[in-house]
């Protein structure tokens, strides 16, 4: 029946230092391929689009650190935090913001599909909502093939206002499918505020329409949102169908690109005050004040991300541009 | 993973069994699910009615509800389904019933499904097979009765057929669920109940070769999916004239066997296209298009299309059966082109 678990506690019982570094460098991962693709694209170095995610790290982290490299996801347009947090290469990402020949779809899909099958990443996605009928599809795969992997769709707030997100999750549990519908709830759908296009206050509430238990949680607080995510993915390898988690979370920069935190859309106080809870520092004062971490060691994750993060960037801008005769690649199998 | 160079060519043999068109369809669906466990059928009323048309009659029987399933009325959930389905190695048939439909899940179709292997970098295929009934003739009006070919032929990475008779619409079917890419099967409602020699055995037949169905030397028809048959029909009636017409069915349309129409083209000097679907934009501008573009030279008059004209299709019966091509218009169009040489 459909029912919502209680907003998730704060507590922070049960979870291993182990598991709150893990967190934490996911987070860092993401930070720094997001703020260092930001000063590339700023830079005139980069084609396209660039749709960051600093700010929601909580969100792929936590959800990430609950799944097994043979679960699978589908992702957003501001789908490189899920991608650097379910382990996609950063040598593979960058090439293919350069739109280069070694990049992960070869230079032909850029910053908005970006795809690692080895590691469960089905891609981002151009289409708002369209990769929750997909993650239902590869759901339907994992059960029929006898796995016990399970599919997670991530989406933002906007996205279930399409028909897409509603089919999909009708689908979902009439099949009684192993799926996880994540929304990102950062306020906003592009420009819009969450208030100018619809009326519900949580997001969440949609999912009792199709009899799916849902629950609500801090999207800041990674360890929060990892212990919602690994509840519902026992859950849902257990045979027990899908569910909904709503992480409440902020976009730092623009809804594209990185030309600063001032627009009319969202006030200056606004930013401020989801600034103050950045995720990152969050878990890194909580890491640092019960002993989990010291300085010295989170600092020695910001130093070798950093590292590598700077080979990525050497290995894309030294890599060759795709072939014009090979044009046509990859249109049709076979 | 079959592969279309290794599907047996089988042609019907005179005395051959003869079945219908949809139970033709049925059968090398069943037999192509036989041959592969990861072939399984979803769509709406597809399992326990055996879909509205009979297409899927018995199926649930012998595969059951693992391999048989009916969906909610969702064709954009139906069609992501089969996406992720296929991206995870499966081979799933979706029925989308009318192919009208398909406005519903456009976006599932053509920017995930035929888009997903060429933006991953090559990393996945999708070996999705979409079955709809398309065309009019049965009264069904403007939202059950359209040929929208060109809308999917149009889309890089889609493959689409549109069989013309049982023979066609088994061995077709084959080829698309064995074909690792997305491929639209545009059965003909008129057509269900058509019977043809059809083989017992499984069969494919290869997608992307045209089918020279009838040799003649004065005009060459290039015939889409039910106006084969027609076409096939005025031919009878011009060799009474003494006329001989050259019927070629190009059987898949995306893509397209060009090569096969110009070397008609060399030999007749005249064409005809015709097809069900609205004339402004369809495929047979394309067509025609692409012989000016190869064999300019060898045709004595302009390429001519007959299509449907720029309307809905209508519901009266007087009015639908002005509105669709027939042997009749096919063969006044014939004699047009030869009057203007």
């Amino acid at each position: 029946m459909a029912q919502r678990a209680s907003t998730a506690s704060k507590k922070t019982t049960q979870v291993s230092t182990q598991v709150v570094k893990d967190l934490h460098e996911r987070m860092v991962r993401i930070r720094l391929f997001e703020t260092e693709a930001g000063k590339l694209m700023e830079a005139g170095k980069l084609p396209g689009f660039l749709h960051l995610y600093v700010g929601q790290e909580a969100v792929a982290a936590g959800v990430m650190a609950a799944l097994r490299d043979d679960d699978q996801i589908t992702s957003t347009h501001r789908g490189h935090g899920h991608a650097v947090a379910k382990g996609v290469g950063f040598r593979a990402m960058y090439a293919e913001l350069y739109g280069r020949a070694t990049g992960a779809c070869l230079g032909r899909g850029g910053s908005m599909h970006i795809n690692d099958l080895s590691r469960g990443m089905l891609g981002a996605n151009g289409i708002v909502g369209a990769g929750v009928p997909i993650a239902v599809g590869a759901a339907f795969a994992a059960r029929y093939k006898g796995e016990d992997s399970v599919a997670v769709s991530f989406f933002g707030d906007g996205a279930t206002n399409i028909g897409a997100w509603h089919e999909g999750a009708n689908m979902a549990a009439i099949l009684g499918l192993p799926v996880i519908f994540v929304c990102e709830n950062n306020g906003y759908a592009e420009f819009t505020p969450q208030s100018g296009h619809m009326l519900l206050t949580d997001v969440a509430d949609r999912a009792a329409a199709y009899g799916m238990p849902s629950v609500i949680v801090d999207g800041m607080d990674a360890v929060a949102v990892h212990r919602a995510a690994t509840e519902a993915v026992a859950r849902a390898r257990a045979g027990a169908g899908p569910m909904m988690i709503e992480a409440k979370t902020y976009r730092f920069f623009d809804h594209q690109g990185v030309k600063g935190l001032r627009h009319p859309y969202r006030s200056d106080e606004e930013v401020a005050e989801w600034k103050s809870r950045d995720p990152i520092d969050l878990i890194e004062a909580r890491a640092v004040a019960d002993g989990t971490a010291t300085r010295a060691e989170l600092d020695d994750v910001w130093r070798r991300t950093r590292e590598e993060i700077a080979d990525a960037i050497a290995y894309a801008e030294a890599s060759p541009l795709p072939d014009p005769a090979d044009l046509l690649l990859n249109v049709y199998s076979g | 993973m079959t592969t279309i160079s290794e599907a047996p060519a089988v042609a019907p043999n005179a005395g051959a069994r003869k079945l219908s068109y949809v139970k033709a369809f049925n059968e090398g669906l069943a037999q192509a699910m036989r041959e592969d466990e990861n072939v399984f059928v979803a769509g709406e009323d597809v399992a326990g009615y055996g879909g509205v048309f009979r297409m899927f009659d018995n199926l649930l029987d012998e595969f059951g509800p693992r391999r048989m399933i009916d969906t909610p009325i969702s064709e954009a959930a139906l069609v992501g389904l089969g996406v992720g389905a296929a991206a995870r190695g499966l081979r799933p048939v979706v029925d989308l019933m009318f192919m009208d439909f398909i406005g519903v899940c456009l976006d599932q179709i053509v920017n995930q499904a035929a888009k997903m292997k060429y933006m991953f970098g090559g990393a996945l295929s999708v070996p999705l097979t979409i079955t709809t009934a398309s065309g009019a003739g049965l009264g069904a009006a403007a939202q059950h009765s359209q040929s929208l070919e060109a809308w999917l032929a149009h889309v890089p990475g889609l493959k689409v057929v549109m069989p013309c008779d049982a023979y066609t619409a088994k061995g077709l079917t084959v080829s698309a669920i064995r074909d690792d890419n997305p491929v639209v099967v545009m059965l003909n409602k008129v057509l269900l109940g058509s019977v043809g020699e059809v083989p017992e055995e499984i069969y494919g037949i290869p997608l992307g070769q045209a089918h020279t169905a009838r040799q003649g030397s004065d005009v060459t028809v290039i015939a889409l999916g039910r106006m084969v048959g027609e076409a096939l029909a005025a031919a009878d009636e011009l060799a009474a004239e003494g006329v001989e017409i050259e019927v070629i069915d190009p059987r898949t349309v995306q893509p397209l066997d060009t090569e096969t129409m110009f070397a008609s083209v060399r030999r007749t000097n005249r064409v005809l296209v015709v097809h069900e679907a609205v004339t402004f934009g369809g495929l047979g501008a394309e067509i025609a298009a692409q012989i000016q573009d190869e064999v300019f030279d060898y045709l004595d008059a302009p390429v001519l299309r007959i299509g449907a004209p720029f309307s809905p299709v209508p519901f009266s019966p007087v009015l639908e059966k002005a509105y669709v091509p027939d042997r009749a218009r096919i063969a006044q169009g014939c004699r047009r082109l030869l009057e203007r040489s």
